[in-house]
């Protein structure tokens, strides 16, 4: 193979790898967000927690990684609830601007709490053997790691395209999105769906915090640090979208990792480029609604 | 035309109302004598803290570039997360003239910083300011992260993270030399945002500022009136802009120093912050939030940035929650508040406890369970374990944070629900 032709299939494999990361993160944020128009800054600070749950698991109690994932993402959504019930709730009528407050409020918090519990060292989280090394797929071999992000995305993909076109609930979210005042009149509890997605969302991105330790390393940080680029891939996207977030991630993944490569010092330029000029032309995102 | 008319008792009392209306408008932006309470304040400052000065110079920059979010924010109703974008142009606009071209004559140093951060803003601003909501709110942090970035690709030019460092600046007037106190600096800075505040404060009482209003209020009945909307908010975003750049420049010069971090989305954040937390859309607001702000930052982060960045967090959900039109709106409710006791202090008082009450509490006890429970699994690490040495058996910790946290939050929502449900019978009484 040629060299060109290695370059690229490195730059699309890590850039589908990191493109999993976004979209299992990012996913919650674009369907609450969409239902509702609720700014939820504190999203990051939820994908961080759910790292810190995932260290403490597997450091601290001795819980195997992928177990620990799972748990992180059951417990982190519980929480979100009670924050959700007690606190977004009392906001849904509210500017975009006392939203943005609250949330990053919460997220300061968050940050401050975590940072005095776990200190602002960078964490790592031991991975069980499979995960480390290299997978071989015939004409390269590739970090088993992100094989497995990569796997663990298609089959979330999977699941929530399932969940979202074919089942009732879905059907629900889908109208909610589409008009939440004619949702509402047919008798859709538009209050609990909130609260169902709500949690989903943030079960997601408690994993997809998770997952992240071993590509980025965990800070308390985390928590406003890739917050701009979930809101970046929910922007172009389109709010609400399952569709329109996947591919906003994958955009972002793949063109951000190529950047990187080829301009390691333009930084984030590109993203924030492609943001602009998309939001530019169609600012509603790829599949967003008026 | 009314003369013809008879006069009837309801168009007497027409013209009373119409008269107090024009009154109100005639006498609104007249100089009222509270207003002189800040500069006043500022004034005595540097007679009293004399060797606090630097520090009072911040503050005061600070002032200028949260003025100058409240303008667009307050007023015109423009949520932006990017603002730092304009007080970053017009650092480094200051710093560049001076380093590349040799212009160190800080008046007209500031002007050009300001004269170009103006432009950039009416043009980024005619851009973006078709949109509202998220897409406004990304673009604006977009376009502040692309100026960051794109300075530190030609670090060769901005000094990058690094800045740029020993900027020299021509003496005032050619007259009045920076001194290390910066005392010279505080008089200048304290005289540049007097002409900005007289400047904003004008433009606030104007027909454009009322135009302004309205479409912060209502816009799509701006446009069924024929207001040019778009062109009001171009217009407002370059004075915006200006300002903003007009304090980066003051902040180039004060600290002869520049660092990339000014375009940090951490600085457009903590300007709304100030912003807010002073009160959005009243002038004064900046001048209580950035001083509120800076010298409990001063105060609170040297002690430990950990607590501090707490105590933000805490700040602003307790704002959103309780206080929404900042300080000086919680301040006139206060005042409200006080004012409605004194009427209705001759209806008796009476605590009402309501079935649903008992319902709250639970509610409450179950939410602190839950804080209490994850701070007893958090608590597992080896520093807050020494805290709490005296429980180093897991489940018994986790029990007994889960009571603790239901019963303090539980205890804590009691005490509110008595204080709101007596306020509840006093406004049915009034």
């Amino acid at each position: 193979m040629s060299h060109f032709a290695i370059i690229a299939v490195s730059i699309l494999f890590d850039g589908l790898a990191y493109a999993m990361f976004l979209f299992i993160t990012s996913v919650g944020l674009s369907v609450t967000m969409g239902l509702m128009g609720f700014v939820n800054l504190a999203h990051g600070a939820f994908a961080m927690a759910g790292g810190y749950v995932v260290v403490s698991l597997t450091r601290s109690y001795g819980i195997d990684f992928v177990p620990s994932l799972l748990i992180a993402g059951v417990v982190i959504g519980l929480i979100s609830i009670r924050f959700e019930r007690r606190l977004y709730r009392q906001l849904y009528k509210a500017t975009d601007l006392e939203q943005v407050l609250l949330t990053i409020g919460l997220a300061f918090m968050a940050i401050a709490a975590f940072t005095y519990f776990y200190g602002p060292i960078p964490k790592s989280v031991p991975l069980p053997d499979w995960l480390q090394g290299d997978v071989n797929l015939g004409f390269r071999s590739f970090p088993s790691y992100r094989a497995f992000l990569i796997a663990v995305g298609a089959v979330l993909i999977a699941v929530l395209w399932y969940a979202f076109e074919k089942t009732n609930v879905g059907a629900k979210i889908r109208a909610a999105v589409d008009n939440r005042r004619m949702a509402e009149s047919v008798g859709i509890n538009v209050d609990l769906l909130f609260t169902l997605t709500f949690a989903l969302g943030s079960a997601l991105a408690a994993m997809g915090g998770g997952l992240a330790i071993q590509l980025f390393g965990l800070t308390p940080s985390f928590a406003v640090l890739y917050l701009v680029l979930f809101l970046i891939v929910v922007a172009v996207g389109g709010m609400g979208s399952l569709k329109g977030t996947l591919l906003a991630a994958l955009a972002i993944g793949i063109i951000d990792t190529a950047g990187k490569y080829a301009f390691p010092v333009a930084g984030n330029l590109f993203i924030y480029a492609i943001t602009a000029i998309v939001l530019l032309i169609k600012p509603t995102g790829f599949f967003g609604r008026e | 035309m009314s003369d013809n008319k008879p006069q009837t008792p309801a168009t007497q009392a027409g013209n009373e109302a119409r008269l107090r209306a024009m009154d109100y408008l005639v006498r609104r932006h007249y100089f009222r004598w509270a207003e002189a309470l800040p500069w006043l304040i500022a004034i005595a400052l540097f007679f009293i803290l004399p060797n606090r000065m630097t520090f009072g110079g911040q503050v005061l920059i600070m002032i200028m570039f949260a003025l100058s979010l409240d303008l667009i924010l307050g007023y015109a109703g423009i949520v932006t997360l990017g603002h730092a974008a304009f007080f970053g142009i017009g650092a480094y606009t200051v710093a560049l003239a001076s380093m590349l071209a040799g212009w160190s004559e800080p008046i007209s140093g500031l002007i050009a910083g300001g004269l170009v951060a103006g432009l950039v803003g009416a043009i980024a601003g005619w851009f973006i300011l078709r949109y509202r909501g998220l897409t406004l709110l990304m673009l604006t942090i977009a376009f502040a992260a692309m100026l960051q970035e794109s300075g530190n690709l030609r670090s060769d030019i901005t000094g990058g993270y690094d800045g740029l460092p020993g900027l020299m600046f021509d003496p005032l007037f050619g007259h009045f030399q920076y001194d290390l106190y910066g005392h010279t600096n505080y008089w200048y800075v304290l005289g540049v945002l007097a002409i900005i505040f007289y400047f904003v404060r004008r433009i606030t009482y104007s027909p454009f500022g009322q135009a302004l209003t309205g479409i912060r209020e209502n816009v799509r009945r701006m446009h069924a009136i024929g207001s040019p909307v778009h062109r009001r908010l171009v217009t407002v975003y370059a004075i915006s802009a200006a300002i903003a750049g007009i304090a980066g420049g003051l902040f180039t010069q004060t600290n002869a120093y520049v660092t990339l971090t000014v375009f940090d989305f951490d600085s457009s954040a903590k300007v709304m912050v100030m912003l807010i937390l002073g009160g959005t859309g009243r002038l004064y607001g900046p001048f209580l939030g950035a001083a509120v702000y800076m010298i409990l930052e001063d105060y609170l982060a040297k002690l430990s940035p950990t607590f501090w960045q707490l105590g933000i967090g805490l700040l602003l959900v307790l704002v959103v929650l309780f206080a929404r039109r900042g300080l000086l709106g919680l301040a006139e409710d206060i005042r409200g508040y006080f004012g409605r006791k004194a009427r209705a202090s001759s209806t008796p008082r009476r605590l009402v406890w309501k079935p649903e009450h008992w319902k709250a509490l639970a509610i409450s006890a179950l939410d602190g369970g839950i804080i209490g429970f994850v701070a007893g699994f958090a608590t597992n690490m080896k520093q807050a374990a020494l805290m709490l040495s005296f429980v180093t058996d897991l489940p018994t910790r986790a029990i007994l944070f889960t009571l603790g946290g239901a019963v303090i939050a539980a205890a804590i929502n009691a005490i509110y629900l008595l204080l709101t449900s007596r306020t509840a019978v006093e406004e049915q009484a009034s």
